[in-house]
């Protein structure tokens, strides 16, 4: 039931948001993993950012696509839990990790050994819209100990102005989603998490930003 | 119930607003696009070391506007409508996405995509005061007065002129191609309509719209195939170094010819008519087309957008028509209106 509601959501509502609403450019999208286990991480500024990167794997491959989301806030209270959960189908990750007994990351594990794709936004939380932060060392912890899965940096520009944080009006604007080359797990979580930041900057030089201020 | 159904499905599908000159044009435009196709494809197997990606691409996507379009003003009046908002819309999203804008504003843009409805319902109804005026007057001063609520005046000035220049362009002008379609001809028309058909029984207007946009298109391939052949003199080298002089030139007279040809076969406008369309659909057209070269040029982008493949986007395709639109409409009115 919930799977025919998920999908019924993402065709009837989601799809048709993203790409008439919104409407996608995409660069070099065969770069995109196409199938699980791997993990695409991209910038985050808006509630949107996932489903919007949900939609670039199609209909068919909808089941086997995940969003990794703070737990705090996703299941914060029932309703919301089941809409993120249940429709979304995201993968709740714990963010504060002291004095935690149970391990944090063994959910986002679980997901890779299921073969999904997963979504993960390295910078923790959505901040100021369209400026990236600073990568959080989680995505490093996971690839250290998958280094077999690939990961896929995607750099969007354009949903922190349709709907940023806080905004309930959506705005259309055209979103620009810029795939680039998968980077591979050198050993050294800092050499790692440097390599991903360089892409990233690299992947937003090529994008044209104009003025948001 | 079957029978709500059907007068339903008839409300969107009325084909007797068309003449047979209309289905005639469409089908050659199809039937040249045939012919492009099957070119690009010899032309592939001729010269297999050559990349024709571009021009296949470029083909592919004229089918697709072709389709869209034809169907549009086929089916009924009501969908082209709906269908020529969909590309403003879109064209107004491009250029709201390319253009700098300033933070504070993101709800006052909100406000101008409203526009977009209820300028075409006015287009669409025919209301021609209202239609006139409610972007011009009543919106070009609505959103300052939103923007002052806002309270930040840093950037006021280059905020309102930037978004009531789209208005302009994307919207207002645009929209004239369904104002076009809806035209009615009084029996007080200063020229008298040369058409066959008397009693009024198709609408002018859906043949005035194909010739407006046949020409428009035809015209700018016209520009830049007398432009590669002929063209030393540039005409206008800041802006687009690739216009020269015999490209202008020679655009407008195979565009008058054409017009002349096609206006009193197709449309009521009888030849001498025809031909000043003809000239003003051409000026207007390369206008328009040098205007957005050079937003793009002020903004440091090549193409505005990806969404066409080989076309780059939307403005890129309605450029010419943001000028030539409007100008043709109110010729078209001062005449026959």
């Amino acid at each position: 039931m919930n799977n025919v509601l998920r999908y019924l959501f993402f065709l009837l509502v989601v799809r048709p948001i993203v790409l008439i609403v919104l409407g996608l450019n995409i660069r070099r999208g065969e770069l995109l993993p196409k199938k699980g286990p791997a993990i695409v991480v991209a910038n985050h500024n808006s509630h949107l950012d996932a489903i919007v990167l949900m939609t670039l794997f199609g209909m068919s491959r909808l089941h086997d696509v995940h969003p990794v989301a703070a737990a705090d806030y996703f299941l914060k209270n029932p309703r919301r839990a089941w809409f993120s959960t249940k429709i979304i189908g995201i993968l709740p990750l714990e963010r504060k990790v002291a004095g935690m007994r149970t391990d944090p990351l063994a959910g986002i594990c679980e997901g890779l050994e299921r073969n999904e794709i997963l979504i993960l936004f390295p910078e923790g939380s959505r901040g100021e819209p369209e400026q990236m932060a600073k990568l959080q060392n989680g995505i490093a912890h996971v690839a250290k100990r998958r280094p077999d899965v690939p990961v896929v940096p995607v750099f969007l520009h354009g949903l922190g102005k349709a709907l940023p944080r806080g905004e309930g009006i959506l705005v259309p604007f055209f979103v620009d989603i810029f795939v680039g080359e998968k980077v591979e797990w050198t050993g050294n979580r800092d050499e790692f998490i440097a390599t991903l930041e360089t892409r990233f900057e690299e992947l937003s030089q090529e994008c044209y930003r104009p003025e948001w201020d | 119930m079957i029978e709500s159904l059907m007068e339903w499905f008839r409300g969107w599908t009325q084909f007797d607003h068309l003449t047979t000159e209309v289905i005639i044009t469409l089908s050659s435009i199809a039937l040249a696009l045939v012919i492009a196709s099957v070119l690009v494809r010899v032309k592939q197997r001729l010269q297999p070391e050559r990349d024709h990606t571009e021009l296949r691409l470029r083909v592919r996507t004229w089918w697709v506007i072709a389709w869209m379009f034809g169907l549009a003003v086929v089916l009924s009046p009501m969908l082209s409508a709906i269908f020529l908002a969909f590309v403003s819309f879109l064209a107004l999203k491009e250029y709201l996405s390319l253009i700098p804008t300033r933070r504070a504003d993101r709800r006052v843009l909100f406000w101008a995509y409203l526009a977009i409805p209820i300028q075409y319902y006015l287009a669409y109804i025919g209301w021609y005061g209202m239609f006139l005026v409610f972007i011009p007057v009543y919106m070009f001063l609505f959103l300052p007065a939103r923007v002052v609520s806002i309270g930040e005046t840093k950037g006021f000035l280059r905020a309102i002129s930037t978004l009531n220049w789209g208005l302009m362009t994307m919207v207002f002008s645009l929209s004239h191609m369904v104002a076009l379609m809806s035209l009615k001809i009084p029996e007080t028309a200063l020229v008298a309509p040369e058409w066959p058909d008397v009693d009024n029984q198709f609408a002018p207007g859906v043949g005035l719209l194909v010739l407006l946009v046949l020409l428009t298109q035809f015209n700018d391939v016209a520009q830049y195939i007398w432009g590669k052949s002929f063209g030393k003199m540039r005409a206008a080298p800041t802006v687009s170094p690739g216009k020269t002089v015999a490209g202008l030139l020679g655009g407008i007279g195979s565009t008058v010819v054409l017009a002349m040809l096609l206006g009193p076969w197709l449309t009521i406008l009888d030849w001498k008519t025809a031909a000043l369309g003809g000239v003003l659909i051409a000026v207007s057209g390369f206008a328009g087309d040098l205007s957005i070269s050079a937003l793009k040029r002020d903004l440091g982008v090549k193409d505005s957008g990806s969404m066409l493949p080989g076309h780059g986007g939307i403005l890129d395709r309605v450029d010419s028509l943001t000028y030539t639109t409007p100008i043709f409409f109110h010729f078209v009115y001062y005449c026959y209106g």
